[in-house]
């Protein structure tokens, strides 16, 4: 009988050891899982942001320039002081810059004759071979390049060009002006048309509708609609408001609807949640003084409901402004080098803009890229740390 | 005059309009109530119910004229619309004006207005989906009056191409079977990835975690949600693709660039957020004395949980998952930036695949007509997608409120 006993205590000890090391187990798996989401986020800032410093960086060659009648058709002629730089002029400084001296002299023409010396904006090649990556150089514009880079007049600069250009089919011209000002426009329509309709019907749902099959049928909409692939509401853009409607494709106002369709249900959602944290003893104290539930709902509640409502909808815009399937469909993915002027003309967003640079062959674009997903997400987390500032700073416990 | 001036013209009347019938039907309440008489409401509210008689019927007439205009009805021109509408809102302006008195119910009268246009903004959404379903609807009836419905949903030849070269003698064809397999097998990495870390991860939360390591975990994860989908595609398309080639290379593997593997395995991340914060919220409804009730019986922690406390949440997890899948199914710019362009009737993940929404996107972007079939075959692949979906999220939500019935 000893031994039994003793057997049995020890199969019991070896139980509750294994059982133990299945407890410490489990837990260390759920740890992973959650090492397994900080490691990615690390790998995956760390990786943008290797491949966005290239693109925050731009070659510029200094030069020393006299503006004459001939470098309209020679624009290397007016190079001082620099045989070789004058002779290799073409193969050196992006032609987004000499493009523009012509009308850069009719627009000043007190300018013809004057010289001066100023940081010109290099070609691509010239920028790639600067940051060690493949190029067209040849032997002697690399010589060039290396002695111009010694004396200090070619260097890497910040790249100013990324935010005051639009696209551009040279590389070293792109910048993302016309697409920021498109996100801009996007935004204010989405904002225009979502925050008035989701607030409506938030307040209606939460005040007013009465338990009845119409507003069951409305709440499963909206809850649906949250869910809808984004891609579909690109096929409603393109089939109600292009095609059926005739708006312009490609335009801000389709691109705005469209989102803030998407944007409804998360807005909606949002402002519901706040309505229902106003607790029930406003809204009698309201309607006991004699107020009518318009007023109860105008002069209490909503006041009290706006902080939470409105950081859903920035929380909400901010998914907007990052949005891109539904911006393939109805077009704003098109080639735009020049900031849009009106609600109707065709635009392009930030996302988008993204999008076509990644599909670009040169390097050079890479780097453009990931520097243009920087600016995306600095303004996706500013709008956040707004949102959620407003938050802790507003928000009342009942 | 366009569009902008009649909008602008409109706009700038009418508020000049209402903003006399404002301070007119003031005054003359307030006149009124100085002579002794005793008013229902206060006097700026019979100044906002001259407001609405003025603005709401012109809205009205200016609205279904814009409409008209729109859909290229034989509608008269803009600037008729807008005057006519003006007009309209003058004499609702005079009839405001004049039925202000003292029995009138102006605030019953606000506050009606009021809850009928809340009741029309809450309709928005189900115009919305309806608006979907429609056009989705309809361009896919026309596309299966010339595609078999059948030939369709079974067919494995996916080449709409030929429907616009003509030359190469080839028929399109409209198989989409392939297009399935490749988003089945996509998401199904996805899940792979999405489903033990998210679910995880929810446990570890719910569970494990401390109320401050909680506090600065749960952020984590959300900004995981909030990264934006072409941003995931750069990294699928740009850093995760090259390393999965080199890896699959090392181990002697035959890998194409544009695998299944790499825009799967990003969605994975993608996606877990969505599962780990719903199964967040449900693993916390359990009630606790589940928990203690399995405590008080000898359980460890991590059998409580197996056995007692996900159990109780499985319909809440379930539901996350559809929802996950449901994610995966529909995500559009990971799988454009990363995935092929080839419709493949495989299952390797280490070949290129492409996917429904890849297809889509595809023959919607650049020159598009609407009277091709290849254009059609989009709003096709749209309805299956739409249809899919739906379906998910519908039980989805169904789940998860049996969830909360049970346990709140």
């Amino acid at each position: 009988m000893a031994i039994n006993h003793q057997a049995t205590q020890q199969s019991v000890q070896d139980r509750l050891k294994r059982r133990y090391r299945a407890d410490r187990r489990f837990k260390a798996y759920s740890i992973g899982a959650l090492c397994v989401a900080i490691a990615f986020l690390a790998l995956f800032f760390t990786d943008i942001v290797i491949k966005a410093l290239p693109g925050l960086q731009q070659a510029e060659i200094e030069l020393t320039y006299t503006y004459t009648d001939d470098v309209m058709f020679d624009p290397g002629a007016g190079v001082q002081g620099d045989e070789a730089l004058a002779d290799e002029f073409n193969s050196l400084i992006s032609r987004g810059w000499t493009r523009l001296l012509p009308e850069e002299l009719e627009d000043n023409p007190e300018l013809e004759g004057t010289t001066e010396t100023l940081w010109v904006l290099a070609t691509d090649d010239v920028d790639q071979y600067l940051k060690g990556e493949y190029n067209a150089l040849g032997e002697e514009e690399r010589a060039l390049v290396d002695r111009l880079a010694e004396d200090g007049r070619a260097s890497l600069n910040f790249n100013t060009y990324l935010f005051t250009n639009g696209d551009s089919k040279l590389p070293e011209m792109a910048g993302l002006k016309s697409a920021l000002v498109g996100s801009l426009y996007l935004v204010f329509l989405v904002f225009i048309f979502a925050f008035p309709l989701g607030v409506m019907t938030a307040v209606y749902l939460e005040e007013y509708a009465p338990e009845n099959q119409l507003t069951n049928w409305i709440e499963v909409n909206i809850n649906n609609l949250a869910a809808v692939p984004s891609i579909i509401f690109g096929l409603l853009g393109l089939a109600v408001f292009i095609n059926f409607f005739g708006a312009p494709r490609s335009s801000a106002l389709v691109g705005g609807l469209t989102i803030g369709i998407m944007t409804l249900p998360l807005i909606i959602i949002a402002g519901r949640a706040a309505l229902r944290a106003v607790p029930d003893s406003i809204r009698q104290g309201a309607l006991a003084v004699g107020a009518s539930r318009w007023q109860m709902v105008k002069d209490h509640v909503l006041p009290l409901a706006l902080p939470g409502i409105l950081t859903g909808t920035i929380i909400g815009m901010a998914v907007a402004i990052g949005e891109t399937a539904p911006l393939l469909i109805i077009g704003m993915i098109a080639y735009i080098p020049e900031a849009p002027t009106s609600f109707t003309e065709a635009a392009t967003v930030l996302p988008a803009q993204i999008f076509t640079w990644a599909g670009m062959p040169e390097q050079s674009y890479t780097g453009r890229t990931a520097a243009g997903i920087l600016v995306l997400l600095a303004v996706m987390i500013t709008m956040n740390a707004t949102a959620i500032y407003l938050r802790n700073r507003y928000t009342r416990r009942w | 005059m366009d569009t902008g001036q009649s909008i602008l013209a409109f706009t700038s009347g009418l508020v000049v309009l209402m903003t006399a019938a404002y301070i007119l039907a003031r005054r003359q309440a307030v006149a009124t109530a100085s002579t002794g008489v005793k008013m229902h409401s206060l006097p700026g509210q019979y100044g906002w119910y001259a407001v609405i008689t003025a603005a709401l019927p012109a809205l009205g007439v200016a609205i279904a004229g814009a409409f008209l205009h729109l859909v290229g009805f034989p509608a008269p021109s803009g600037i008729i619309i807008v005057v006519a509408a003006l007009a309209i809102a003058a004499g609702g302006l005079w009839y405001g004006l004049h039925t202000v008195r003292p029995s009138l119910r102006a605030r019953a009268f606000i506050d009606n207005v009021v809850r009928r246009l809340l009741q029309a903004a809450a309709l928005v959404s189900i115009f919305t989906t309806i608006g979907i379903v429609l056009s989705v609807l309809f361009e896919s009836l026309r596309f299966f009056g010339e595609i078999s419905f059948l030939d369709f949903i079974t067919g494995t030849e996916w080449n709409p191409s030929a429907a616009f070269g003509g030359d190469t003698g080839m028929a399109p064809e409209f198989g989409a079977v392939p297009l399935f397999l490749g988003t089945a097998v996509i998401s199904l990495i996805a899940m792979c990835v999405a489903l033990p870390v998210g679910l995880f991860a929810a446990i570890y939360m719910a569970e494990y975690a401390s109320a401050p390591v909680r506090a600065w975990a749960k952020p984590v994860l959300e900004v995981l949600a909030g990264i934006p989908t072409v941003v995931y595609g750069f990294f699928a398309a740009l850093t995760v693709s090259p390393l999965v080639v080199v890896v699959a290379e090392f181990f002697g593997l035959d890998v194409e660039y544009t695998n299944a593997l790499a825009p799967g395995l990003v969605m994975g991340i993608m996606i877990t957020p969505y599962i780990s914060s719903l199964s967040d919220d449900v693993l916390n409804a359990v009630p606790n004395k589940l928990r203690e009730g399995a405590y008080a019986l000898g359980t460890t922690r991590a059998e409580t949980i197996k056995h007692i406390v996900l159990p109780a949440a499985f319909p809440g997890i379930l539901a996350a998952s559809l929802l996950g899948v449901s994610r995966a199914l529909g995500e559009t710019m990971i799988v454009v930036m990363a995935a092929g362009l080839r419709p493949n009737m495989t299952i390797n993940p280490l070949e290129d695949l492409t996917t429904v929404t890849v297809q889509i996107s595809d023959s919607l972007t650049g020159d598009l007509s609407f009277d091709s079939p290849a254009t059609q075959s989009a709003f096709a692949l749209g309805l299956v997608l739409f249809a899919v979906t739906l379906n998910f999220n519908l039980i989805s939500n169904v789940m998860v409120r049996r969830f909360r019935q049970r346990y709140v």
